[in-house]
This record gives C-alpha cells, sequence and structure tokens, in this order.
C-alpha cells in the first residue's frame, strides 16, 4: 500500500492507547453513525508512483497539440515564449514551492522580496506606481479591476471593449451577476472600439474596459478612452499585455487608472490553461482598493530592511462582509516564475522579445495575406504579436487540417467567440476566422512552412 | 527513540545580512537572455510601431548575469520556511508533504506544452485527465457532477455562491440572505457580498457548534443557503449537521460546503451525504498540490443532482464514449457563464489526480485517519501546557489558547508563534477563529511522524515554561534571517516597489 504517511503499526498502537482508543475508527465517534459511508470510495486501489507516472505520461502522448510536437502559431491569451532552463530551476526550488503565504515574515523573506521585485517590474511595465502580489488569471485582474472601478466611480456602468479577449468578457459578465454591474459591449469596426454616445439622460459609464494590444491585434487609441473618462469621471482600466508593453507607451502614460494583465507570457509553461497569473496595478489614489496581497517593505526591531504583506486592513479575514475581494490567496509560485523570468530577460532582453514578436508577426501576415483567400480581418493597423485573417474554409477545419501537416495553426475564431461571432466579429468572418500568433520562438522557416502549408490546406 | 525529521532547528542560514534586491545587483549593459537564432527580417522598431503609440526609452528592468540571477533567488529560496525543511503546523492550510511526483507529472511535455485553446480533438488526453478527476471528486464528496475552473478556494466560493443564485432565479425566486456562523473563515462573508447576498452570522454555541436554536431563528423564505465549514475551524464536526440541513432545505434553502478541512473526513463521512448541495475543495490542502508561496491553488465546485444544469461551462465531458475523439467538451443549459480564462489551474488539477492515484480509496481514508490521530495527539499532550477551549476529540486540527498564560505572564499567541521559529518550527495560524480568545491552531497533517510530533509537543511546553519563568518571550525571534518586523511602518509609509524607497 504506497503512501506518504510515516505512521508504524507499534506507533498508531502507542499513539491511540494514549488517547485512550482501541481503533481509529473510534477517532471518528463525533460523526453520526447514519452519515458514515459505511463502505470504501468506489475509486480504483493505490497505485505506486512509477505506474502513475506511465500513466499520466501515456496522457501526456495522447495530446497532440503539444508546442513540443506541434509548430505553435496558437495565441488567443496563452502563448509560446522562451522559458529558460534557468527560470525552471530557480522558481521551482521547493522552498517557493512547497511554502504558503507569509504569514510569519520572519521565514518569508525569500518569497516577499521576490513578490516586492515583482511588484517592482509589473508597476514599471504598467507605469503605474503600485502593483500586487497577483490574481488568479487575467479573466480575474479584470473582474477585480472593474470592481475597483464601480466603487471609485460610485457607477456600476460597464463600457467593456469587445476588443478584451472574449473569454474574459465571458467571466466578466458572470460575475456581474452578483455584483450587479452593467455590462455594456462596445463593438468593433475593423478591428478597433467604436465606443458608444455619452448618453444625455441616463447613467453615465463609471468604467471603460479596453485592451492593448486588443485580442484581434489591434492597437486602440487609449487617449479617446481616456478623454470620455475625463468627460464622465469614469475609471481607465487598460487590459495590456506585458510583452508589447516593451515596445509601447505605458497604459499609466496614456492614463490608465487601472492596467490589468495575463502574466503567462512572463516565464509560464503553456500548461493547458493555468496556473497563470493575473497582473494587476494601480494608480495611487486607488492604493487602499487594491484587490490581493500586497508586499511592502519595512525594517525589523533592529532596523533591518525587511518585507512584509501590508495594507492588512483592506483584506477579507479582517473586513469579512464588507470586504471588496474575496481574494486570499492568489499565483505566488507564478509571480516568483515572473520575477525570475524578467530578472533573466533584464531591460534589453524583454525589448529584444517583443521586437521578435513584431517582425515574425509582420512577416508571418504580410506572408499570409499575399496568398489567395486569405484576407484581413482587421484594418492595416501594425500587430505586435497576433492578428486575426479569414480564410475560404471555416477556421476550425484550418486548424484539423494544419495539425494533421504538423502546425497548431492558431485558434479558430469559432472556438472563442462562437460561430454567431459577437460585438467583435461579423458572423461569416467568426467562423472563417483564424487568430494567428507569432513569438519569439518562431523562425523564418517555420513561418514559411507553416504559410505553405495553409495555402494547400484552405484550398 | 528516533529524530524528528520534520525539525528545521539543523538548518543553515549564513551571515546576518540582507540579500540585496535585483535592481541593486544591476550593472547596465550586463545580461543573460539567449533566445532562438530566427533568420527572421531584422526591421527596426520605427518600421514596426507607430511613433503615437512607441515607448521613448525601454522599460528598465534590471540588468544581471545569470550567475548572478541565480545566486540572488538561490539565497531568497534560503530565506524561506517551507514544506520540505520542516514541519509546517498552520491551522486550516494542510501543509502536508507535496510528493515530487507531482512536481514531474506537472512538468511532463505533454501535460506543460498544450496550449489551451486547441480543440477537444487535439487535446484528448488532458481532457481526460479532467474528466477522471472530477469523477473522482463526484466520488470523494458524494456530489453528481463539478467544476474544475474555479482556481483557489475562495473563488470556489463564489462560483458556489452564484450557483445558488441561478438556481433560486431559475425557481422564480428572489432571496437575500446567506447564514455563516462566526467561526467561518474570513473569505466566506466576502464572497457572499460579492455574490449579491447579505451575510448573516449565527453564533456557535458552548460545545464549538452551530447553535441550532440560534440558526432556527433567522430561517425563512429570505434565506438563500448557509455556507458550513465541516468539520468546522475549531475543528469539530457539527454533530447536528442532520438537523442543520433539514432546517436549510425546509425553508428552500441550499446547503454550501466550504471545503477547506476536507482532509479530515476522506472516505469517512461525504458532504453529499450530509446534506450539502454545493461542495468547494481546496485541491492544494487535501490532495497535496502545493501552496507555492500562497498559490497556485484549485477550488472545483461539485454539486448535487438539482444543480448540475447551473454549473460553469464549458465542461470537459465524456462525449463519445469508445469513439476515437471520446471527450469533448458541453456547456449545461443554464450556465452561469465561465468563470475563469481557459480550464482552471490545470497543471495543480493533473497534479491532484496524481495524488489520488497513488492512494487510492483506502490510502485516501488513510490520510484522514491519520491526520486525526496527529491531532488528537498534539491535543491530548499539550492539554497540560495550553488552554483547550473546547477539549473534545477534534478533528484534523486542534484550537488552543495562550489566554492563561496571558493573563498569568503577559504571554501573547504571537509570543509563541514567534518563539516557535526558532526551535524549528513554522507557527500554528494564530488569532483565529475570531471566536477564540488567543487561538493558536494546530493542523499537525497526517504526513508529520511520532517523532516530529514530540518535537513540536516539547517545543510548545518549553515555550508555555519559558513564560510561566518570565522569559521575555515578546522579543523572539532572534535566529531567523529577520526579527519582528515593523508593519505599522509598512502601512504608514507604503513602500510596495523599489521605486518607492
Amino acid at each position: 500500500m504506497p503512501d506518504y504517511l510515516p505512521h508504524t503499526e507499534d506507533e498508531l498502537a502507542q499513539m491511540l492507547a494514549f488517547l485512550g482508543l482501541s481503533s481509529l475508527d473510534e477517532l471518528f465517534a463525533a460523526v453520526p453513525e447514519a452519515l458514515r459511508l459505511g463502505r470504501g470510495l468506489a475509486l480504483a486501489d493505490g497505485s505506486p508512483e512509477p505506474d502513475v507516472l506511465a500513466r499520466m505520461e501515456a496522457l501526456g502522448d495522447a495530446n497532440r497539440a503539444r508546442a513540443d510536437r506541434l509548430v505553435c502559431f496558437a495565441g488567443g491569451g496563452a502563448y509560446d515564449h522562451e522559458v529558460p532552463p534557468v527560470v525552471r530551476a530557480l522558481a521551482g526550488r521547493s522552498e517557493f514551492v512547497t511554502s504558503y503565504t507569509p504569514y510569519q515574515p520572519e521565514v518569508a523573506q525569500g518569497v516577499l522580496q521576490a513578490i516586492f521585485e515583482f511588484q517592482t517590474m509589473v508597476a514599471r511595465l504598467a507605469g503605474l506606481p503600485v502593483a500586487n502580489a497577483s490574481l488568479y488569471d487575467g479573466a480575474s485582474a479584470l473582474v477585480e479591476g472593474v470592481n475597483l472601478g464601480v466603487a471609485a466611480s460610485g457607477r456600476h456602468t460597464v463600457w467593456l471593449s469587445s476588443g478584451v479577449a472574449p473569454h474574459w468578457r465571458a467571466v466578466l459578465k458572470t460575475f456581474a451577476a452578483g455584483t450587479g454591474h452593467v455590462v455594456v459591449d462596445a463593438a468593433l469596426h475593423r478591428g478597433l472600439t467604436v465606443w458608444p454616445e455619452v448618453p444625455a439622460d441616463g447613467e453615465a459609464p463609471g468604467v471603460l474596459v479596453v485592451g492593448y494590444p486588443n485580442y484581434l491585434g489591434c492597437l486602440e487609441d487609449l487617449a479617446a478612452a481616456r478623454q470620455i473618462c475625463d468627460a464622465t469621471g469614469a475609471l481607465l482600466v487598460v487590459a495590456a499585455d506585458p510583452v508589447a508593453a516593451a515596445l509601447l507607451r505605458s497604459p499609466g502614460e496614456c492614463g490608465a487608472d487601472v492596467v490589468v494583465g495575463e502574466g503567462q507570457p512572463l516565464g509560464t509553461a503553456l500548461s493547458f490553461g493555468g496556473p497563470y497569473l493575473g497582473l494587476f496595478a494601480v494608480a495611487e489614489r486607488h492604493v487602499r482598493r487594491l484587490p490581493g496581497r500586497l508586499v511592502g517593505e519595512t525594517v525589523d526591531i533592529e532596523g533591518t530592511r525587511a518585507y512584509v504583506t501590508t495594507l492588512r486592513a483592506r483584506e477579507q479575514d479582517i473586513r469579512r462582509e464588507k470586504a471588496t475581494s474575496n481574494v486570499c490567496t492568489n499565483q505566488t509560485l507564478m509571480a516568483v516564475y515572473a520575477a525570475v523570468q524578467l530578472g533573466w530577460l533584464g531591460t534589453s532582453g524583454l525589448r529584444e522579445v517583443a521586437l521578435r514578436c513584431a517582425r515574425g508577426t509582420r512577416f508571418c501576415r504580410e506572408s499570409m495575406l499575399a496568398l489567395s483567400g486569405i484576407e484581413p480581418l482587421t484594418a492595416d493597423t501594425p500587430t505586435l504579436r497576433e492578428f486575426a485573417v479569414r480564410t475560404p474554409i471555416p477556421g476550425r477545419v484550418a486548424i484539423e487540417r494544419l495539425a494533421d501537416e504538423g502546425y497548431l495553426g492558431g485558434l479558430a475564431l469559432a472556438d472563442l467567440i462562437g460561430e454567431d461571432g459577437d460585438p467583435s466579429v461579423a458572423p461569416g468572418d467568426a467562423v472563417h476566422g483564424l487568430l494567428v500568433a507569432v513569438t519569439e520562438r518562431r523562425t523564418r522557416s517555420e513561418v514559411e512552412g507553416f504559410v505553405r502549408t495553409l495555402d494547400k490546406v484552405v484550398r | 527513540m528516533s529524530a524528528a525529521g520534520g525539525r528545521a532547528a539543523s538548518a543553515p542560514l549564513m551571515g546576518g545580512e540582507s540579500e540585496p534586491t535585483l535592481f541593486e545587483l544591476s550593472q547596465p549593459g550586463r545580461s543573460s537572455w539567449q533566445l532562438r537564432t530566427t533568420g527572421m527580417p531584422e526591421w527596426d522598431v520605427d518600421e514596426l510601431v507607430p511613433a503615437s503609440h512607441r515607448r521613448v526609452a525601454p522599460v528598465p528592468l534590471a540588468e544581471v548575469s545569470e550567475r548572478d540571477l541565480v545566486g540572488h533567488f538561490t539565497r531568497l529560496s534560503h530565506r524561506q520556511f517551507s514544506v520540505d525543511l520542516g514541519a509546517y503546523p498552520l491551522g486550516s492550510c494542510t501543509m502536508k508533504y507535496n510528493p515530487k511526483l507531482c512536481d514531474t507529472v506537472a512538468a511532463l511535455p505533454g501535460l506543460a506544452a498544450v496550449h489551451p485553446g486547441a480543440p477537444a480533438s487535439l487535446t484528448q488526453g488532458w481532457l481526460q485527465i479532467l474528466v477522471e478527476l472530477e469523477e473522482a471528486l463526484c466520488e470523494v464528496t458524494g456530489m453528481a457532477a463539478a467544476t474544475l475552473q474555479p482556481a483557489a478556494g475562495a473563488a470556489g466560493e463564489l462560483t458556489g455562491l452564484l450557483l445558488m443564485r441561478a438556481y433560486h432565479s431559475a425557481r422564480g425566486e428572489s432571496r437575500h440572505r446567506v447564514i455563516i456562523p462566526d467561526s467561518a473563515h474570513g473569505t466566506n462573508p466576502a464572497s457572499v457580498t460579492l455574490g449579491g447576498y447579505e451575510t448573516v452570522t449565527v453564533p456557535s454555541a458552548a460545545r464549538g457548534c452551530v447553535d441550532l436554536a440560534a440558526l432556527r431563528s433567522v430561517l425563512d423564505t429570505d434565506v438563500a443557503g448557509i455556507m458550513l465549514t465541516n468539520p468546522n475551524t475549531l475543528g469539530l464536526f457539527e454533530e447536528d449537521i442532520e438537523a442543520i440541513a433539514a432546517a436549510i432545505h425546509e425553508v428552500g434553502g441550499l446547503l454550501y460546503y466550504d471545503g477547506a478541512n476536507l482532509n479530515a473526513i476522506l472516505g469517512v463521512v461525504r458532504p453529499g451525504d450530509m446534506g450539502f448541495d454545493i461542495v468547494h475543495m481546496n485541491l492544494h490542502k487535501t490532495f497535496a498540490t502545493p501552496h507555492g508561496g500562497g498559490g497556485p491553488g484549485a477550488g472545483p465546485v461539485a454539486v448535487s443532482p438539482r444543480l448540475v444544469d447551473f454549473l460553469p461551462g464549458p465542461r470537459p465531458v465524456r462525449s463519445a464514449p469508445g469513439a476515437a475523439d471520446e471527450f469533448g467538451y458541453m456547456t449545461p443549459p443554464h450556465s452561469i457563464g465561465r468563470i475563469h480564462s481557459w480550464h482552471g489551474n490545470a497543471l495543480v488539477l493533473a497534479r491532484a489526480l496524481a495524488y489520488m492515484q497513488v492512494h487510492g480509496g483506502d490510502g485516501l481514508r488513510r490520510v484522514a485517519e491519520r491526520a486525526v490521530l496527529n491531532a488528537n495527539w498534539i491535543r491530548r499532550r499539550l492539554a497540560g501546557s495550553y488552554d483547550v477551549p473546547f477539549d473534545r476529540p477534534c478533528m484534523h486540527e486542534v484550537v488552543l489558547s495562550a489566554a492563561t498564560l496571558r493573563k498569568k505572564f503577559g504571554t501573547k499567541a504571537l509570543d509563541v508563534a514567534k518563539r516557535l521559529l526558532e526551535f524549528g518550527f513554522h507557527s500554528p495560524t494564530v488569532y483565529f477563529p475570531l471566536i477564540v480568545d488567543e487561538a493558536l491552531m494546530i493542523e499537525p497533517t497526517e504526513t508529520e511522524s511520532l517523532q516530529t510530533l514530540e518535537a513540536l509537543a516539547e517545543a510548545l511546553e518549553t515555550i508555555a515554561a519559558e513564560a510561566a519563568a518570565g522569559e521575555p518571550l515578546d522579543e523572539a525571534p532572534h535566529s531567523t534571517p529577520v526579527r519582528r518586523v515593523d508593519e505599522a511602518r509598512a502601512a504608514r509609509t507604503l513602500v510596495p516597489t523599489f521605486d518607492a524607497r
């Protein structure tokens, strides 16, 4: 019977005797007899580790969409970036992996300082002074950003650009059922947001949310969004990409009150979608509404520099039903991965990654649009890592055929927004749309092979 | 007698200096990155990004060599207590040993390198893992179906409350209140608020369980449900659970099970059989996926048959049993919608399945037995040195109190917690649950040996004796990388980044 339990038979007997019990069953005397299971759990018998590992390997082999087997052009919020051995080795250290929330700062300086460094780098990327220790994922960061915006503006109408990642928009709407926010979709025209007119009567928005770049890869006009915020008193929440941020004016500089983002591109493997991490940064004036954990620098009683979780009075274990967020744990380990990855990349490396993404994306997009039958889905704006095209065959069919030829050829738009489309893309385009991402890991010959193959499979 | 394997007092920590930040280690012009050779056209940035959008200067990050990067984070790791280093009896958090097997599983390229947006036909292995995990979790909890999307316990709570809301709405009912015992986790009331409900707090009776009369007095058809942790945060099994369930169901409410303490009852009793309708599990606790310094966790939510149609979607399911592509996705007809960017914390979910497969049904029951045995051993052993506010058999954890130590000698629970660090153990949870004065909540978990329990108990007994002898415990700890930190200063003069210094 394999397990990880240390008790010997003698020790079990000794411990039971110490408690005055004669069997392990008696430990559960408080559980009413009628409720007890009265049988074993209907699960397979335990298996030794090597057998379990072999089975898991076999299940892994049953996944064809592996970035180590298919050349990956899929994105949509999850990208195949370089994660070097040094990042895996450091962030994977068991001291980071097997600790918990730093409740005892005296013995948790390692995690606390790593988070402090993470917060510093996220704040610099966002162009805002304060970043938290992370949230669950991009979608949860968006939800918390909107909650903050509604609380700060005092108005619960949210203008949501349809250029924000479709799954994030869906998550925001799920949680709005509890908070009562009124979400108004702002449609895209040729890939760029068309904001509604501010109503003369009726409620002005409390929050505007816009993607930068948006999920179709287009660069939105943040100044236009900021103008609406200035006119109405709404907060501007920018869903920003942390890699593109290396080339773009920061959202903070463009007037964002809150910057949210998906941190997966910073050192986290594709991981079938999780665990990832939500990035969250705010302007100084909103710091008391910040959700999640925040680490601050201080000193110990001898004056030695030390780090500690701070502004704890915001958190739900103290505020309970008056808390504005229920987030307790976050994704600290992924934040450590991001801190190490950003440390490895440094100033020049992050810029180089973003630049290579932009070069590869332009090369791929121009090569694809040179094919007959492949049309752009958006206006001809620059795209930095991702772009959308229309193919002669349904996107889903293209993905299946490309997989047979060795490529994960992007994402079918229909898989993200449904075949009927949504305010971001027209119905016919949804069925035939393909969202293609090109990271710094894609070589020229891979892109050329991919484009040749696409040309073949869409005929 | 053999030595305690879970005592970390031998861990060597070199020197007493602070570790500089990455930014202080930076030297302009230094770098460590290496990227693939791509052969792409080398367009300049001004050919790629229009001036109106283009950043003027690069984002300033640290510039360090790979060697310095390794030194820095390795030294940081040496300033961090962890389960791998020693026993971590942090009540309510279930800091059990995390098998290395699961790290290996989570690193398998066949799992870690899979894109979440790929169609079901290309991700059959992953979908099988998720479906098998859902089935196993339903068997353990006695429920009908589950969503694996919630990324943490609190996310599971909010999901559960939205399920409750959707269920009542579908029946044309608008209910406004959710009941929570005063011993509940702080996330419960916060989740209730975000779920659009009002919290009604009910007191615990003298025996530490829900006061049934007080509960009945607040019940009416405006009550959407109750959130209960069972065993509760005092480590006690809610003995009246059948009566509680009957009373809630009688007014049309639902029972929500906070699975924070599920470790205590694996294979013994199931939330579904107790009458619960919605159950969240903390896989990072019960199924040993590591806590990662404060996440990632995973908080799947399982439900009874009448709530299945409301579950978040899309759900991995066996869509075509026996076919080549056996697994697919299905969105329930009245789904509350999506609650995660993708499918939940997938690699955490795979770890949990591997853990469950090693143990099997019998093994999970042994986990609960040993966890409860260890907690009761600690309770009995320390009953002479500390107050035991509810001195009867506990489940997986025991809540002690330093109230007498404080009254007689001025030693607070916090002092005990800080002094314990110097003995090579992590502190228990302190000042929780709120209804116990000077609470010290100890959860040894099943993976600590009798020798480790003895060493832990001896350390706590020594501390109690030191308090009686008038030693200045409020100055502890001395030997840790930093001493007690100035939390008030951290909040007053906020320095959340290196740039705010």
